[in-house]
């Protein structure tokens, strides 16, 4: 059985407008999403900005209460239970931010952030306290005397290294990683990915990595779920992840990522117009406004997503 | 193209500005030319101050806080432009060398129709009446493809998506038909499918206006995608200038090799590998270590590079500022 299990998932947030604030309408961020995360894997969530992905992120803890839809961890359904039902899986499952600068306290040391976290979940001894977090430190591979300093003392890359001890403080077991490295230097960015990796294979984390790179995804990640409008359009393995995009969409934002290389000749694919609002979703296919294969059938029908070879699930009418 | 005269050239420029902390210089002895029709990268890390650089020749820094090194000279069309008054540098700025910034939903007026904004760099530099300045504003909507345009002039910028309002912000920093186009950080705040609208429509403008470009950028990719030669910037200095398929295929310092490597690669099969890394952080341009500036994150570091720093050599039109800089063959082979 998969360690996390998610079916259906629906958020959408309501938008208050009018004389008498009522909701005047519905912003639809994620739209019936299903997947499975098998123990000790990496999911990788893709996306342009506003198709859902940090939405469905914070859903899959609860920090957003979803509309609809199920989950599961280990078994246990996680969307019925009260608030307090839910702190020991709020222990296990832990979320490293996108922007290191914001969401550190600014006005606690390192220790004191990590003493925080450890004394409110107490899941050590009060005189090994000192000990664990010294050992956190060290683990994110952060000098001693960092204990003592407080976050706008370090560079970027460092910070998200807190942010990283900070998740791992509880020795959970599923890490959610909303965007970990968008905001650092290429070099940087390394560094933390491999810290990462490392962490991984040592403490058998699993991994929900969510990013807008398919560059970061393709190297960090073994499966990667394609999101466009709330909508997953594609699931695929990351091994020849280019031989194997089938959708439209995933071929689109494979061809429109740079590459390295002055001497590879062939264009960038590029697509004509922007993201369809997700307040008033088209009728049909996410899809189907900047779609180069579009059908007349796109416009009218939403495309199921099935199951091809090799778990690999596509929702695209036009491709075999 | 080496034999035409470059349309802008800066010697020397070193801008450094007052601080709490003392004098401290973002840019140090930058040199570079540029040339009509041609697409200039200066790529570094951030803080390694390629947007002072760009800043300095618009001279949007602050006056009161900057100071700029007594040899610097910034010339286009005969002047020196980081010595001229501000009246003679207003006739230059947004007419002659236009610039288009990072954050589209920012640099926009949000209280004026996108029409007024673009009128308002006309009515100063061309004698276009109202009207003229009216077709000319809708023409250049036109020419970066925004969809509609006799009807999106009247709109504000909050009714645009982020792609449509860096569109016009290229068509803003167009109408005057610049020699030179700066554009810092064009695409990052941008998705890739958006990004790749946005390059292809730079390219397509700069062989048509024949605009010099110079696109400033963290994002190699962008670079190797668009650009004709690269300046990698370090700390404050140029550390590496070549064309574009020396820097990507033949590295010669040890930083734009390091860079190179530490980018995740599409479809080389390397999933789950560590990625090669720099060790470290750029130095604060306050405790910068003796002699090379680099040479702290250095994988092949000696003891002359900590007793000197190198200077920018030249060889045969490609300049690395290194003590050993990498041979061609050994590092074709590595990389590969």
């Amino acid at each position: 059985m998969a360690l996390l299990e998610v079916h259906d998932l629906v958020k959408h947030f309501p938008v208050r407008g009018g004389l008498l604030n009522r909701v005047v309408g519905r912003v639809h961020a994620v739209n019936g999403v299903s997947f499975s995360v098998e123990r000790g894997d990496i999911l990788g969530i893709v996306g342009e900005s506003g198709c859902g992905k940090s939405t469905l992120g914070k859903c899959v803890i609860r920090l957003i209460e979803p509309t609809g839809g199920s989950l599961t961890y280990d078994g246990e359904e996680l969307f019925d239970l009260r608030h307090d039902e839910l702190m020991p899986f709020r222990r296990k499952m832990q979320i490293i931010f996108q922007d290191p600068y914001s969401s550190l306290n600014p006005r606690l040391t390192v220790k004191a952030l990590l003493k925080e976290v450890l004394a409110f979940h107490r899941i050590v001894p009060r005189e090994d306290l000192d000990a664990r977090i010294m050992e956190l430190i060290a683990q994110v591979g952060l000098r001693p005397e960092a204990a003592d300093k407080f976050p706008h003392e370090f560079s970027g890359g460092q910070r998200q290294r807190i942010g990283i001890a900070r998740a791992l403080a509880l020795e959970p077991e599923f890490i959610i990683a909303d965007e970990p490295v968008s905001a650092l230097d290429v070099s940087i960015q390394a560094q933390v990915l491999n810290l990462m990796m490392d962490l991984k294979r040592d403490l058998g984390l699993t991994l929900l990595f969510i990013s807008h790179d398919l560059k970061v995804i393709e190297h960090f990640c073994d499966c990667v779920v394609v999101m466009y409008l709330g909508f997953i359009v594609e699931e695929l393995s990351c091994d020849e992840l280019h031989e194997r995009a089938l959708h439209p969409y995933t071929k689109a934002l494979l061809g429109a990522n740079p590459v390295n290389d002055p001497d590879d000749a062939r264009d960038l694919t590029v697509l004509q117009g922007d993201v369809p609002s997700p307040y008033d979703l088209p009728k049909g296919c996410p899809f189907a406004s900047r779609c180069p294969v579009v059908e007349d059938r796109c416009r009218e029908e939403m495309p199921p997503l099935e199951e091809k070879k090799d778990g690999q699930r596509v929702a695209c009418f036009v491709v075999e | 193209m080496s034999e035409r005269a470059p349309i802008l050239e800066v010697r020397n420029l070193s801008t450094s500005f007052k601080t709490d902390q003392g004098v401290v210089t973002a840019v140090d002895d930058v040199s570079f030319d540029l040339y009509a029709g041609e697409t200039l990268g200066i790529v570094g890390e951030s803080g390694c101050g390629k947007t002072v650089t760009s800043k300095s020749i618009m001279r949007l820094l602050p006056d009161h806080l900057t100071i700029y090194g007594p040899e610097s000279r910034i010339l286009f069309d005969d002047k020196n432009l980081a010595q001229i008054p501000e009246r003679e540098m207003r006739d230059v700025r947004g007419a002659r060398i236009a610039m288009i910034f990072q954050e589209p939903m920012t640099s926009l007026n949000p209280v004026f129709t996108i029409g007024w904004q673009l009128d308002e760099a006309l009515k100063y530099h061309t004698d276009l009446d109202r009207a003229g300045r009216r077709e000319k504003s809708i023409e250049m909507l036109r020419l970066v493809e925004i969809p509609n345009p006799e009807k999106r002039i009247s709109e504000y910028p909050h009714q645009l998506s982020g792609g449509m309002r860096q569109r016009v912000m290229i068509a803003m920093a167009l109408s005057c038909e610049p020699d030179v186009l700066i554009a810092d950080e064009p695409t990052t705040a941008l998705d890739v499918t958006i990004q790749a609208q946005i390059l292809q429509l730079m390219g397509e403008l700069k062989t048509r206006l024949d605009t010099a470009i110079m696109l400033i950028t963290h994002d190699l990719g962008v670079v190797a995608q668009v650009c004709d030669r690269v300046l990698v910037m370090y700390a404050g200095r140029v550390i590496e200038e070549g064309t574009i398929r020396d820097i990507f295929h033949r590295p010669r310092h040890p930083y734009t090799r390091a860079l190179l490597d530490s980018i995740p690669k599409s479809g080389k099969r390397e999933h789950g590998k560590p990625l090669p890394t720099i060790p470290g952080i750029v130095p604060s341009l306050f405790e910068l270590p003796p002699g090379c500036r680099f040479q702290e994150r250095c994988a092949l570091k000696e003891e002359r590079c900590v007793d000197e720093e190198p200077r920018l050599e030249d060889h045969e039109g490609w300049q690395v500022r290194c003590h050993f800089p990498l041979e061609i063959g050994e590092v074709a082979e590595e990389v590969r």
